[in-house]
């Protein structure tokens, strides 16, 4: 029978073979994301359980994310902990602030993710990585530590939904709109226990920071995992910069099982935002009423979904030459320090710097609702982020509404919920 | 098992809400308690005692892979989550700390807000000792079983030193 994507690459890591859906195997770990939110209790409990020692310190990578440049002092005795024990443990990769970067930006574009691997991260988002073909799932501090020590994890092999994207992206439409398409349909929890295996000329035409979008956001539907075959664009983006040699391009079978299939045709999309409080909840902004158009106190562009160079590329040229409207505070998150090097070096910063906005160093800050950002009582925010729980940002009865770079900067320039192409069809 | 129930009638109670971000630069059970279910029941910290159990609906724990959402309630005092369904981040990291995530299709329209259960995890039968009625759910597998009687996943994984795989392979 032929197996997918998913089905490749854990046969490929499990020493028994030939698995099927349901299994529960034990894989092989080939990569390890650490943050200093969910490492410091996974180190505490190993040396609780008298298991000290990492299986293999080449195979983490740590950085420091959620709450640097440190919030307060307990974040900084996290931090002071995470790098205890990475210079302890003789681990190489890790990231001090200054080289730092939200973990799920940074470990791509370090070239730490290699296509056919298995990858997990004591974080629900490492699911982005299945953008390079790679199996990324996201574990909490236990499991953490148990793939520290032993290299090993359990896990019961996903049934795959396939995902047709076909067709071109729309003017002001982008793959976030894609990905918040696909979570209204089938719901946040429309892919529970399942991975999301997409496919389709779409991809194609996608950057690999566009690709990242869309598996960023696996979990926002439920799913273990995100994945895409890895193609040139991969190879083309890993070139000079993955670290670790030789990777292996798995392809599904053409008569793998698949529990659902689903065709998204991107030429019909129209840009979208998620209404508070679930990623479910997308609606098309042209559909809106102009109360439902809210107005904003705050509009957020960063994040390990939409903080690429890519993004800040598009949200400046939407800024370029106006104004952020009066009472609406901007802030830009660049998602690693080389991209806000990047964003400097091709004048976005001053770009944003002319608009109004606020330019942060790399964090997660805001969008945890931990620092940079937070939001007060009652408070309106468009965000470029990837969860508009209740309290995700601030307050309890903060309001924020999910959407693209592109709509998150024409929000900024109007002040109220704005469909970007007005600000597109200005610059023709 | 016995316990008072804490009922919520909603699905996809997140982790976000069950311990809010800003409680993260901690990691202690009882520190984290004090901030449990903060923001969608403020009065969830002075009701809750020692030996409740929590009962959702569809999809408990999704969002944030943050095993503080765990530790939280465990602080708490709550001894298990019954729920129609769990988010696998959150079933895992209750597995991997000896904690019950019990799924029952409809659990939630059947107790009521303090209803006592008595709950026998080995015949996979919940009693509701209020409205005198019974709820089974399927027995854990036998690999799941033995993470929770070791304690959890680091203490089954220090018996079985490393590499000793999984024997159940269902
Ligand atoms: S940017 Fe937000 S979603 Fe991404 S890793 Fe950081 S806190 Fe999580």
């Amino acid at each position: 029978m032929g197996m997918t994507l998913t089905e490749k690459i854990l046969a490929d890591h499990y020493a028994g073979g030939s698995i099927q859906p349901g299994d529960l195997i034990q894989v092989g770990i080939d990569l390890i994301m650490c943050h200093e939110v969910t490492t410091p209790p996974a180190i505490q409990m190993l040396l609780e359980h008298g298991l000290s020692g990492v299986f293999d310190p080449d195979r983490v990578v740590v950085t420091p994310d959620h709450f640097v440049p440190n919030k307060d002092i307990k974040s900084a005795e996290l931090v002071r902990e995470l790098r205890e024990w990475v210079t302890a443990n003789g681990i190489k990769n890790y990231y001090e602030l200054g080289r730092h970067g939200i973990c799920h930006a940074l470990l791509p574009e370090q070239g730490h993710i290699l296509p056919g691997q298995t990858v997990v991260g004591g974080d629900s988002h490492t699911c982005t990585y299945g953008a390079f073909g790679t199996f990324a799932t996201g574990i909490g501090s236990t499991d953490l530590a148990a793939a520290l020590y032993s290299g090993e994890l359990w896990f019961k092999v996903p049934e795959s939904i396939k995902v047709n994207l076909t067709g071109k992206l729309p003017p002001g439409v982008y793959s976030k709109d894609i990905v918040l398409e696909l979570i209204r349909r089938i719901g946040v929890d429309g892919a529970r226990y399942q991975a999301l295996e997409y496919h389709g000329e779409t991809l194609e035409e996608l950057s690999m920071e566009a690709r990242m979008t869309i598996t960023n956001m696996a979990i926002e539907a439920g799913a273990k995992c995100a994945i895409m075959e890895a193609d040139d664009l991969t190879s083309a983006y890993l070139d000079g910069r993955a670290k670790g040699g030789d990777w292996t391009v798995h392809r599904a079978d053409q008569d793998a099982r698949y529990a659902q299939e689903l065709t998204i045709k991107v030429d019909d999309l129209e840009p979208l935002v998620a209404f508070p409080s679930l990623p479910a909840n997308g609606r098309e902004i042209a559909s809106l009423t102009s109360e439902e158009k809210e107005s904003v106190d705050q509009v957020y562009i960063g994040s390990c979904t939409n903080g690429r160079i890519e993004d800040l590329r598009i949200a400046a040229s939407i800024m370029k030459g106006h104004q952020v409207a009066a009472g609406v505070r901007a802030i830009i998150v660049p998602s690693t320090s080389t991209t806000w090097k990047q964003a400097h070096d091709e004048g976005l910063l001053a770009i944003f710097h002319e608009a109004g906005c606020a330019i942060s160093t790399p964090t997660c800050g805001a969008c945890l609702g931990g620092h940079m950002g937070v939001l007060g009582e009652g408070e309106v925010c468009v965000s470029t982020t990837n969860r508009n729980f209740t309290g995700r940002m601030g307050h309890p009865s903060s309001r924020v509404y999910l959407a693209s770079p592109a709509t998150a900067a024409a929000t900024a320039l109007r002040g109220c919920i704005t469909d970007p192409r007005e600000y597109l069809q200005e610059e023709r | 098992m016995q316990g008072r129930v804490q009922l919520y009638q909603r699905s996809h109670i997140n982790t976000d809400e069950i311990i809010p971000a800003r409680y993260l630069n901690v990691h202690d059970k009882a520190a984290l308690a004090r901030h449990a279910m903060e923001d969608i029941d403020p009065g969830f910290v002075d009701r809750v005692q020692a030996g409740d159990f929590i009962v959702a609906e569809e999809d408990f724990g999704c969002g944030s892979s943050r095993e503080h959402a765990v530790w939280a309630l465990q602080g708490a005092g709550v001894q298990a989550v019954l729920a129609d369904s769990f988010a696998r981040i959150f079933y895992r990291n209750a597995i991997n700390n000896g904690f019950y995530p019990i799924e029952i299709a409809g659990i939630s329209t059947r107790v009521g807000q303090g209803d006592e259960l008595n709950i026998d995890l080995a015949k996979g039968r919940v009693i509701n000792m209020t409205k005198d009625e019974v709820y089974d759910f399927p027995p854990f597998t036998s690999f799941i079983q033995a993470v929770i009687d070791a304690g959890g996943l680091l203490s089954y994984l220090g018996k079985q030193k490393s590499g000793a795989g999984i024997s159940d392979g269902t």
